[in-house]
C-alpha cells in the first residue's frame, strides 16, 4: 500500500522520527533548506544549532556515547559536509554510531562545479563506515533506515547520506517503515561459535597469570556488556586494564582494576600484561598506544582476542584464539561455560601472580607532590574528581596532557561517562561533545576537561551551549604550552620548542562572560576547592580557567617504540633511557 | 626499517558485490588507503536481476596482511562474499590480451607463426599490422608479448585476470 505523498524532505524527517530520533546537530545551508523546513512544520525533533558543522559531529558523538543510541547530524553542501570530515573520522576511529545528513546540489548539476558542490560521498568514503548518494527518490526511505542499522550493527561507525536538492523537494508516495527495510547484504556476526567459547574456557582455566584487557567494544556493547565483564571478572579473581576508550567498563575502585594500559597507563597494568601467561582481550585492538614495541609486546601469553570487527583480529598482534562476537553476548557464552564446566582458576598461582601485581602497584606510578601555591595540573585534575565523584557526572576532553590525566587520575565506575578522542585525537572534541552529553542528560554535570589551546579549536560553540542554556562546565587546564607537544620536544627534541607555546591566549573569564557564561580563575592552590565547588554549585555554564605550572610532564611514559617494560617513571627515569631511532619516527 | 618482507604471497580473491555506485571505488580505495597491493583487478556485472558484480582482484602479501585484505573487503557493506580463490582449492584463472605488432617481411611472418603456436587468433590486420588476441594465464601472456617485442609490437590492451574456482560449487 503506497503511503501518503510527501516530498524528499519530509520523508527524511518521517525516516528520523520512525527510528525515534528526539535530536539532531546541524548547520543550515542553501542545499538543506528544504529539511530546515520541514524541521519548521514538526514538533518531534529538536533542532540544535551548533557554530561551526565538525561541532555538530562531535556533539552528536558525546550523545551517541553517553546514551548508546545514535547521533543524527544535518549539515549542508560543500563546505558544510567538508567541515563534518574530521568528525567523521573521529567517529570511524572510535566506533561512535552517527548518522550524518548532508546536502547536495540537485543531480542534474552534480559533476559541474556547481556552487557549494562537493563530491561529498567521495571525499568521505574512506572516513564513514558507509555512505550513500541519493540519486531517485525511490531510494530514500530504504537508504534512511539502512543506514541507521549499519551505523548501529556489528561494529558501530558514522554513516553518510547526501541528499541532493530535487530529492529533497520531489514528491512520492514511496515511503515504508523501518520494518520493512532489510539491508542485502550486511549482516554483521554478533554470537561466537561455541567450540571457541569451550576453548576459550579451557585456557582460562589453565592460566597461572591470566589478565582481561578490555576495551571500547565493551561499552559499545550495551550496558550488559560491562555488567557481564565485571561479573566474570570477579568471578575470576583476575586482573583486569581498560584501554583508554575502555575506562568505565570495569569498576575503576574495584581492587582487581590495574587502570588503564598502554603509553600513558599504569605501571601495574603495563607490567601485568608484558609478564601474564593468558591475555583475554575483550573488544579492544591492539593499537599502537597500548602495545608499544611489537616484538616484545607481552612475549610469552597465549592470546583470546574477542571482537565484532573481524579486520580486527591479527591485525597488529596475532592471537592464538580469535572470536568473532558482540562482547556481551561472548561474554555471557563464555560465563556459562565456566559455570557449567565448573571450572576454577588455581588458587596458588593467582595468590603469587597477585603478590606480584601488589608489588608492582606499590610503587604508586601516579604520584605527585603537590606543594605551596602553585597547582600541578595533576592536583587540579584530582581535586575535580574527587569534588566530582559522588555525582551523576559525565566527563569529556580535549587532546593533550590534561586528557591523559583526567584517565589516569579519574576513576570511572560505570560505562558511557567518558567521552575521549582516542583514535584519532583530535583537538577541539571535548567543548562540542559535552554539549551533545548535556543535551542528552539534562540534569546531569557535565565537564570538559580542557588544554587552552585544544579549547580555542572548537571555541565558537560556546555561542551554542549560551543559546541553550546547557549548563556546561569547561575546565581548562592552563599550562600556557600546548603541553604534550611541548613534552615530546623535550624528551625527544633536544628540548627545542619550536612553535608550541600558546601566546596571546584570550581572558577565558572575560570571553565566558561575554556569551553570558559565568568565567573563573584560579591561580592558588589553597582556593582550588573552593573555586571547584562554586563552579559545581552554578546551574549555568562555566569557564573555568585554572593556572597550573607549565613544565609537567605526563608520566609513567612508554616512549613510542619502547617495550612495555622500559616505561619511564618520572622526569629522573628519563636520563637513562635514552629513546631508539626507530621510535623516533613513530608517532 | 621495514619489517621483514620475506614469505610474500600471490592470491586470487573473488568479490562479489552490490553493483552499486561507488563500489569499485570503494575498493580499490580500500586498497590504496591501507596499502595494499593490486596487481590485476577487474570487475564486471555477472548477475543483472540480483544486481552482482564479481570483482576479481589479484594482490600480493605476507600471509597476515593478505588475512588483512580479505577481512578489509569482507566488511564493506555492499560486499556478499569473499572467497580466496588460491587457498580455497583449485581454481581457473585466465586472462584476455590485444596485442598489435606492426611490421612487414620475415619478422611479420615470424609473428604470425608463434601467435599460431600460442594459439592467439588474428582479430584484425592490414598489409602492415596484425592485432591478436589471445587468452590463457598471464605469465603465459607475457611471454606471448615479450616474443612480440622485437617484432614490432606497437600496443597491448589486457583485461587482467578473471578466476572462477574447479568444481561443482559456486561463490
Ligand atoms: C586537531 C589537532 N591538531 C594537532 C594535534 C597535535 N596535538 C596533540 S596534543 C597538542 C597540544 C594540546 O595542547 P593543550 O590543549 O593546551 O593541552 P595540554 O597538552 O597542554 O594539556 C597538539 C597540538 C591534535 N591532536 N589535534
Ligand atoms: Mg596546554
Amino acid at each position: 500500500m503506497a503511503s501518503e505523498q510527501m516530498n524528499g524532505a519530509e520523508m527524511v524527517i518521517k525516516s528520523l522520527v520512525d527510528q525515534g530520533v528526539e535530536v539532531i546537530f546541524g548547520y543550515p545551508g542553501g542545499a538543506v533548506l528544504p529539511i530546515y523546513d520541514a524541521l519548521f512544520q514538526q514538533n518531534n525533533i529538536e533542532h540544535i544549532l551548533v557554530r561551526q558543522e565538525g561541532g555538530a559531529v562531535h556533539a552528536a558523538e558525546g550523545y551517541a556515547r553517553s546514551t548508546g543510541k545514535i547521533g543524527v547530524v544535518l549539515v549542508t553542501s560543500g563546505p558544510g559536509a567538508t567541515n563534518a570530515v574530521t568528525g567523521l573520522t573521529d567517529a570511524l576511529m572510535d566506533s561512535i554510531p552517527i548518522v550524518c545528513l548532508t546536502g547536495q546540489v540537485p543531480t542534474h548539476l552534480i559533476g559541474n562545479d556547481a556552487f557549494q558542490e562537493a563530491d561529498t560521498t567521495g571525499i568521505t568514503r574512506p572516513c564513514t563506515k558507509h555512505n550513500y548518494l541519493v540519486k531517485d527518490i525511490g531510494d530514500l526511505p530504504r537508504i534512511m533506515h539502512e543506514a541507521f542499522y549499519v551505523a548501529q550493527t556489528g561494529r558501530p561507525g558514522p554513516v553518510v547520506i547526501d541528499l541532493p536538492k530535487d530529492i529533497l523537494q520531489g514528491k512520492s508516495d514511496c515511503y515504508i517503515p523501518p520494518e520493512e527495510v532489510k539491508h542485502r547484504s550486511y549482516r554483521p556476526q554478533v554470537d561466537a561459535e561455541p567450540s571457541k567459547i569451550e576453548q576459550a574456557v579451557k585456557l582460562i582455566a589453565a592460566a597461572k597469570r591470566p589478565i582481561f584487557y578490555a576495551g571500547g567494544g565493551v561499552i559499545n556493547a550495551g550496558d550488559r556488556g560491562s555488567e557481564l565483564l565485571t561479573r566474570f571478572v570477579r568471578k575470576l579473581g583476575a586482573p583486569c586494564t581498560n584501554t583508554l576508550m575502555g575506562l568505565g567498563s570495569y569498576p575503576a575502585s574495584d581492587p582487581q582494576f590495574v587502570g588503564m594500559l598502554g603509553m600513558h597507563g599504569t605501571y601495574e597494568a603495563n607490567l601485568a600484561m608484558y609478564n601474564c601467561d593468558l591475555m583475554i582481550n575483550i573488544g579492544a585492538r591492539f593499537d599502537d598506544r597500548v602495545t608499544g614495541r611489537l616484538d616484545e609486546f607481552s612475549p610469552n601469553s597465549t592470546k583470546i582476542h574477542v571482537d565484532i570487527d573481524p579486520s580486527s583480529i591479527n591485525k597488529n598482534v596475532m592471537v592464538d584464539l580469535p572470536i568473532i562476537g558482540d562482547a556481551a553476548r561472548v561474554l555471557e557464552a563464555m560465563m556459562t561455560a565456566w559455570d557449567e564446566g565448573g571450572y576454577q582458576l588455581d588458587q596458588k598461582a593467582l595468590k603469587a601472580w597477585w603478590s606480584q601485581i601488589e608489588e608492582w602497584r606499590a610503587k604508586d606510578c601516579l604520584a605527585y607532590t603537590q606543594k605551596g601555591k602553585l597547582i600541578k595540573p595533576q592536583y587540579a585534575i584530582q581535586r575535580l574528581y574527587e569534588l566530582t565523584k559522588d555525582r551523576d557526572t559525565y566527563i569529556t576532553t580535549e587532546v593533550g596532557q590534561h586528557q591523559m590525566w583526567a584517565a589516569q587520575y579519574f576513576k570511572f565506575e560505570e560505562p558511557k561517562r567518558w567521552m575521549t578522542s582516542g583514535g584519532l585525537g583530535t583537538m577541539g572534541y571535548g567543548l562540542p561533545a559535552a554539549m551533545g552529553v548535556q543535551r542528552a542528560h539534562r540534569d546531569s554535570l557535565v565537564i570538559d576537561v580542557a588544554g587552552e589551546a585544544s579549547i580555542l579549536m572548537n571555541i565558537q560553540e560556546l555561542s551554542c551551549i549560551a543559546q541553550y542554556n546547557l549548563p556546561v562546565k569547561v575546565f581548562i587546564v592552563n599550562n600556557q604550552w600546548m603541553g604534550m607537544v611541548r613534552q615530546w620536544q623535550e624528551l625527544l627534541h633536544g628540548a627545542r620548542y619550536s612553535e608550541s607555546y600558546s601566546s596571546s591566549l584570550p581572558d577565558f573569564v572575560k570571553l565566558a562572560e561575554s556569551f553570558g557564561m559565568v568565567g573563573m580563575r584560579c591561580e592558588d592552590a589553597a582556593d582550588l576547592d573552593g573555586m571547584i565547588q562554586e563552579m559545581i554549585d552554578t546551574p549555568r555554564p562555566v569557564v573555568f580557567d585554572c593556572a597550573v605550572t607549565q613544565d609537567e610532564n605526563v608520566f609513567p611514559m612508554i616512549p613510542s617504540g619502547a617495550a612495555h617494560y622500559e616505561m619511564l617513571l618520572g622526569p629522573e627515569d628519563k636520563a637513562q633511557k635514552p629513546i631508539s631511532e626507530e621510535g623516533m619516527v613513530l608517532v | 626499517m621495514s619489517p621483514k618482507e620475506t614469505n610474500i604471497e600471490k592470491r586470487t580473491i573473488a568479490v562479489l558485490v552490490d553493483n552499486e555506485p561507488g563500489v569499485l571505488a570503494r575498493v580499490i580505495g580500500l586498497f590504496s588507503g591501507r596499502g595494499y597491493n593490486i596487481e590485476s583487478l577487474t570487475v564486471s556485472e555477472v548477475d543483472q536481476l540480483k544486481n552482482f558484480s564479481r570483482i576479481t582482484v589479484v594482490t600480493s602479501g605476507t600471509p597476515q596482511i593478505l588475512e588483512q585484505i580479505k577481512a578489509q573487503l569482507e566488511r564493506l557493506v555492499p560486499v556478499h562474499r569473499i572467497s580466496d580463490l588460491t587457498n580455497e582449492g583449485p581454481a581457473v584463472d585466465r586472462e584476455l590480451a590485444l596485442v598489435k605488432v606492426a611490421g612487414a617481411g620475415e619478422k611479420r611472418v615470424e609473428s604470425l607463426r608463434i601467435a599460431d603456436i600460442f594459439r592467439a587468433r588474428v582479430v584484425d590486420s592490414s598489409h602492415d599490422h596484425f592485432v591478436f588476441e589471445m587468452t590463457g594465464k598471464s605469465d603465459k601472456l607475457d611471454v606471448f608479448i615479450d616474443l612480440m617485442q622485437p617484432l614490432g609490437l606497437v600496443d597491448v590492451s589486457r583485461t587482467g585476470v578473471v578466476a572462477i574456482s574447479r568444481g561443482p560449487k559456486g561463490l
